[in-house]
């Protein structure tokens, strides 16, 4: 069984979101990660990059194939994790802590009580 | 309904992901495809390769049947067990499938398909089948493939006394008869090793048996990633019917002498050798970062191709694949990866070969 935080907020498309203020981190759940297998290359956005809610925005690449990662909500990305770059495996590792991919200034904090919490996350992800 | 292959429960029980691979239920690895593939580059791994095909033919017309049916020439399989690869092409030159061929005596050869072609395999060798040979597809074996360094050490520390005797003796590219079990000195991967086959009845035994010498179970996902460092062509990929061995660097597996051996698409190819082939296949090594993968655009100064495998490989830590592209010198290329042109640069296969790393990084 994999690990969801009671903490995170989810998406339909496997992120999790850590929220405080309109700052919000952004990962790929262990779920996920699981499923897609050893990472070997991640490609991150730019700081700075405008972002709308659900836009394709991050590329994460195992040794099977290449899957989009989905900004969770609208604004502007204010740093992305440069580790993952030489060490992409972080997402396997540790894909809630040191794997975390992107963090962005949201425009929008309200969205983000529409993505699942922990307890329905689990439940979308047994009926997938 | 999917078929299983004797170890499918074991394979369940060791935590294999398992997926459909041409309609068999395979495990794509135990946890770490990466970890697997470095097993079998430094120590020894194994892999179920039940779902593959033994065909064998005997009689007395056999050799002259082979030698009309395939591209390579089973003449020039001299020594018992010796085993050749070869291509096994349609009248137009298209490849059927690719296999390897073991010369057993003079009335009896045995040969290995691929799974994801048997059917139309069997039907074609069928269809062309003449009077005086016997076929028969083996499906009560099963076929273990144990891969590294120490593979063989091991494998024959899993085996009877006699058996391992035996199993010691042969050489590279030969297989040899113990009771019913083929031991083959061949693979998939590009390190030493064998390629068993054996009643599929006692294939679980050995399989524990290889576990308790420290053989890791490996799955299809890093037998992929081996393959493509070793520079190995996977049927369905990187050939089919649509494509000629000659533009998908299997030309060295055609025999063209002697000239008076007419097998079966020899004409086509000749035609397309007199005319020139205009792609050449080749190692594509990825310079920037970023994966390739199948169907991705390179291009050359000479023009456009296309990657017809592509991934990542642990070994070089880069991205490898191979290309048909337009025929020249140029060494410099593109690829378009998801969009973006990457760096990219144009090899000779293999990328490794028994441990080793073959090109410059």
């Amino acid at each position: 069984m994999s690990e969801i935080p009671a903490d995170l907020r989810y998406s339909k498309s496997h992120e999790w979101v850590r929220a405080e203020g309109d700052l919000v981190i952004v990962g790929i759940t262990d779920h996920a990660q699981a499923a897609l297998g050893d990472m070997v290359y991640v490609e991150t956005p730019e700081t700075g990059d405008r972002l709308k809610a659900e836009e394709a925005c991050a590329v994460v690449e195992s040794v099977k194939a290449a899957s989009d990662i989905y900004s969770p909500t609208s604004g502007e990305i204010v740093d992305s994790n440069s580790n993952l770059v030489d060490n992409p495996e972080l997402v396997n590792d540790d894909p809630y802590g040191d794997g975390w991919i992107f963090q962005m200034r949201t425009d929008n904090a309200s969205a983000l009580e529409e993505l699942m919490d922990a307890e329905a996350y689990e439940t979308f992800c047994e009926e997938e | 309904m999917m078929q299983q292959t004797e170890l499918n429960q074991i394979h369940r029980d060791a935590d294999g992901k398992m997926v459909d691979f041409a309609g068999w239920d395979m495990p794509l690895h135990y946890g770490s495809q990466r970890d697997e593939h470095h097993f079998v580059r430094q120590d020894a791994g194994m892999f179920d390769v039940s779902h593959m095909t033994v065909i064998d033919l005997r009689g007395k017309a056999v050799r002259r049947f082979l030698r009309h049916l395939l591209a390579n020439d089973v003449l020039r399989l001299k020594a018992p067990g010796k085993a050749l690869y070869s291509c096994m092409l349609r009248e137009d030159g298209g490849v059927i499938d690719d296999l390897i061929v073991y010369f057993i005596d003079e009335q009896y050869y045995r040969m290995v398909v691929n799974a994801g072609t048997t059917e139309k395999d069997v039907a074609w060798i069928e269809s062309r089948l003449v009077d005086g040979i016997d076929m028969r597809v083996r499906d009560d074996l099963a076929m273990l493939a144990i891969q590294g360094p120490n593979a063989r050490q091991k494998a024959m520390q899993a085996m009877s006394e006699e058996m391992a005797w035996i199993a010691d003796e042969i050489a590279v590219f030969v297989g040899a008869f113990c009771d019913d079990w083929f031991i083959a000195r061949t693979g998939y991967t590009g390190e030493d090793g064998f390629e068993i086959t054996l009643p599929e009845t006692e294939v679980a035994d050995f399989w524990s048996a290889l576990v308790r010498e420290s053989v890791k179970p490996c799955g299809l996902g890093a037998r992929d990633t081996l393959r493509l460092e070793a520079g190995m062509n996977l049927y369905g990929m990187d050939m089919d019917e649509s494509t000629s061995p000659l533009e998908s660097g299997l030309g060295r597996t055609v025999a063209w002498e002697p000239a008076e051996r007419g097998f079966i698409g020899r004409e086509a190819l000749e035609q397309q050798e007199a005319k020139g082939v205009e792609r050449r296949f080749a190692g594509i090594l990825l310079e920037d970062k970023g994966v390739m993968r199948a169907h991705q655009k390179v291009l050359t100064t000479e023009g456009h191709g296309e990657l017809t495998s592509g991934g990542f490989s642990p070994t070089l830590n880069r991205s490898i694949g191979f290309a048909r592209i337009p025929k020249g010198d140029s060494v410099a290329c593109d690829v378009e990866v998801r969009g973006k042109r990457l760096k990219a640069r144009i090899v000779k296969l293999p990328f490794v070969r028994n441990g080793k790393i073959c090109i410059e990084l």
